[in-house]
């Protein structure tokens, strides 16, 4: 087995960097350990740099334990800390008693992933760091952001969701009144339809990360009613064809959605992974598209009119639309096609030495499953078909991993996704001669990361070429 | 054997019972002991809403006209309203920032904007519907104080917008007959997604 400590390469930021990374490559595969065991000096060499000058007092040393308390759960005795806020590791973990259990759960100090936050205005977006993901479920406090007008704070016992319009009974539907309607549960993703403009350019910049390039898509389990159930409660008419979904922020966000997906797979959702909607992800209840573009899925969804025309509300027409070359503009393009990027290796990692190392990344399609997602090392002249992690969803992130032993020389890695539609990621030349350069949204062209042969990487599209 | 008979018929019984008094199915198809059974078509969970909660709610405003309220609003009138409440967000001619850009009407000839990179869009010159300004001011504008404006208010201001961008003249005042009447330059220029899937790539 091989282990090793990151290099200091003299650039305090890359350093730092390169410590959140120690997580990931504490351990490095090798032919003679595929598997890469982390082995209990690894872990313990990952942390060791935090202990200095011997033995640390925390509050679990001054704890005392005595017959009281071993046979009470949760007493301790008078005056004792608790020892339940996260200590720094102990030299020998084994001869320290830990802390206690607690009421709400916290990271390990050494893992604090951020978002990233585009600009403090009503009107911003935050972003996902996919780079510190590992598996398809994106954790709901790192879910990425986008409003308009802030984060309402809405009182649940207050909240109400009209539906009028062609119904044969307009209804308003309290929290608990959807809460009671048979439930249903299902991972998708939720990803902006601005996501990767930064891409979206063959000059783009190369000191970039997967976070701040694509990081406004996450993927969650949601939880609530089918809004087709909602739809048969108030009676709505056959030939209806197009619903308004209106949020209840301050920006009043409004989109128009046809009834074919609200009676398809549409949810008014009121979980995310286990728990409540989170206040920024639309509390106490949203709209859920599976496989649409994000701004759609309003959140803090108050009213849903029915109708046989489409809105055409700003968030449809002066936003959220694509100009085409051929002087059009692409109008209600709600799907999000398959895209692909690779999160490792990528900027800002140092490959520290040549070998086995496994390149790692996230797939996904919003009109069906990922069936395959192919990788190349050397700029797309070949490609090997990667392995897809079960369980792989429709309309959900796929992690997909490919094992590669560098050999020491520039690469430049690429990921293909390929969805059960036949669509393929196309590259970003075959995307702008598609639409142009000045389109706008739905960028999912091939994210290209250039290793060099010092083992930096960098975002490749200006290589890519 | 006998006593766990009797015990299965009590507890049969008391669950129907429960069943009853919970409402059940309104639409009838379940089955008596109000367990498990076929969905109804509908559940009698929450409220019929009254004319006057959707009033208060519906404020949408469509390209016919529908939901548009009644009152006016001149372009004199939207000047002051922009004057006070728009520039400091949009500019003094709505083209100077720092937030979105609303007038403009370059490029006279085309619509450019998929093509190139060079122009900005604007209310002039990509809006497809003149409707659309009076539905999103009413809805959010101005960011620090939404849903503020009177319909006077809002009608002025789309007027005045749309008169910056050499849509309607001086003289002309916007209401619910006229303002889904102004043609807008970029009308014509959207098109459903033609995005199917498949191995296309459009």
């Amino acid at each position: 087995m091989q282990e090793y400590t990151p290099t200091p390469c003299g650039d305090p930021m890359r350093e730092r960097k390169l410590c959140n990374f120690t997580g990931l490559t504490a351990v490095t595969r090798t032919p003679e350990n595929p598997m890469g065991n982390l082995s209990r000096r690894a872990m313990l060499g990952a942390t060791g740099g935090l202990i200095a000058g011997g033995l640390l007092k925390t509050q679990a040393d001054a704890i005392t334990l005595d017959e009281t308390t071993a046979t009470s759960i949760g007493a301790l005795p008078t005056g004792a800390p608790q020892p339940s806020a996260p200590q720094e590791a102990p030299q020998d973990p084994t001869k320290v008693i830990g802390r206690f259990t607690s009421d709400l759960g916290e990271r390990a100090p050494g893992e604090q992933p951020r978002r990233i936050i585009n600009r403090p205005s009503p009107s911003s977006s935050s972003r996902t760091p996919l780079q510190d993901l590992r598996g398809i479920i994106t954790p709901a406090d790192l879910h990425f952001e986008r409003h308009h007008a802030g984060i309402p704070a809405i009182d649940p016992e207050r909240y109400e969701l009209l539906i009028h319009g062609m119904v044969d009974r307009p209804m308003t539907f309290s929290l608990s009144d959807l809460k009671r309607y048979p439930a249903t549960s299902r991972l998708c993703f939720v990803e902006c339809s601005g996501n990767g403009g930064a891409a979206y350019r063959t000059n783009a910049a190369r000191e970039v990360t997967p976070q701040q390039i694509d990081g406004l898509t996450s993927t969650s389990e949601w939880t609530g009613v089918p809004l087709s159930t909602l739809l048969r409660e108030v009676g709505a008419h056959e030939d209806a064809t197009w619903l308004l979904a209106e949020g209840g922020d301050a920006a009043l966000m409004a989109r128009s959605v046809p009834m074919e997906k609200a009676w398809d797979d549409a949810m008014i959702g009121y979980g995310q992974n286990g728990e409540a909607i989170r206040p920024e992800q639309g509390y106490p209840a949203r709209l859920v598209l599976p496989g649409w573009e994000g701004n759609a899925q309003v959140k803090w969804i108050r009213r849903i009119e029915i109708s046989d025309q489409p809105f055409m509300t700003r968030d449809e027409t002066s936003k959220y639309t694509d100009p085409l070359a051929d002087g059009t503009a692409r109008q209600f393009s709600l799907v999000m096609d398959a895209k692909s990027t690779i999160t490792f290796p990528s900027y800002p990692n140092v490959l520290p030495e040549t070998g086995w190392w496994e390149i790692r990344g996230l797939a996904w399609s919003g009109r069906g499953k990922i069936t395959r997602v192919d990788v190349s090392t050397d700029g797309g002249d070949t490609w090997e078909p990667a392995e897809l992690q079960e369980p792989v969803l429709s309309k959900c992130h796929t992690r997909f991993r490919h094992l590669w032993n560098w050999d020491g020389g520039e690469a430049l890695l690429m990921s293909r996704a390929v969805d059960e539609t036949g669509y393929v990621q196309p590259a970003l030349k075959t995307l702008i001669d598609a639409r142009g350069e000045g389109t706008s949204y739905h960028y999912n062209s091939i994210r290209p990361w250039k290793v060099e042969s010092d083992g930096r990487v960098f975002f490749g599209q200006a290589e890519a070429q | 054997m006998r006593a766990f008979s009797l015990l299965r018929v009590a507890l049969v019984t008391t669950i129907a019972t429960l069943g009853c008094q919970s409402g059940g199915a309104p639409s009838g198809g379940a089955p008596s002991g109000g367990g498990s059974g076929d969905a109804p078509a509908t559940f009698g969970f929450g409220q019929d809403a009254t004319p006057a909660q959707i009033a208060a709610l519906d404020i949408d405003v469509r390209p016919d006209g529908t939901g548009a309220p009644p009152g006016s609003g001149s372009v004199e009138e939207g000047g002051r309203v922009f004057a006070a409440k728009c520039a400091v967000c949009h500019g003094a001619t709505g083209k100077e920032g720092p937030n979105d850009v609303l007038v403009g009407r370059d490029p006279r000839e085309g619509f450019p904007f998929g093509a190139t990179r060079g122009f900005r869009r604007t209310v002039g010159n990509y809006w497809p519907y003149a409707t659309t300004l009076f539905d999103y001011i009413n809805r959010t504008m101005p960011m620090t104080a939404p849903g503020s404006l009177t319909a006077d208010e809002v009608y002025a201001t789309a007027a005045y917008i749309l008169y910056l961008n050499e849509i309607i003249p001086e003289d002309a005042v916007m209401n619910a007959q006229t303002l889904p009447a102004v043609m807008m330059p970029a009308r014509d220029r959207f098109v459903p997604d033609n995005r199917t899937g498949g191995p296309e790539i459009r």
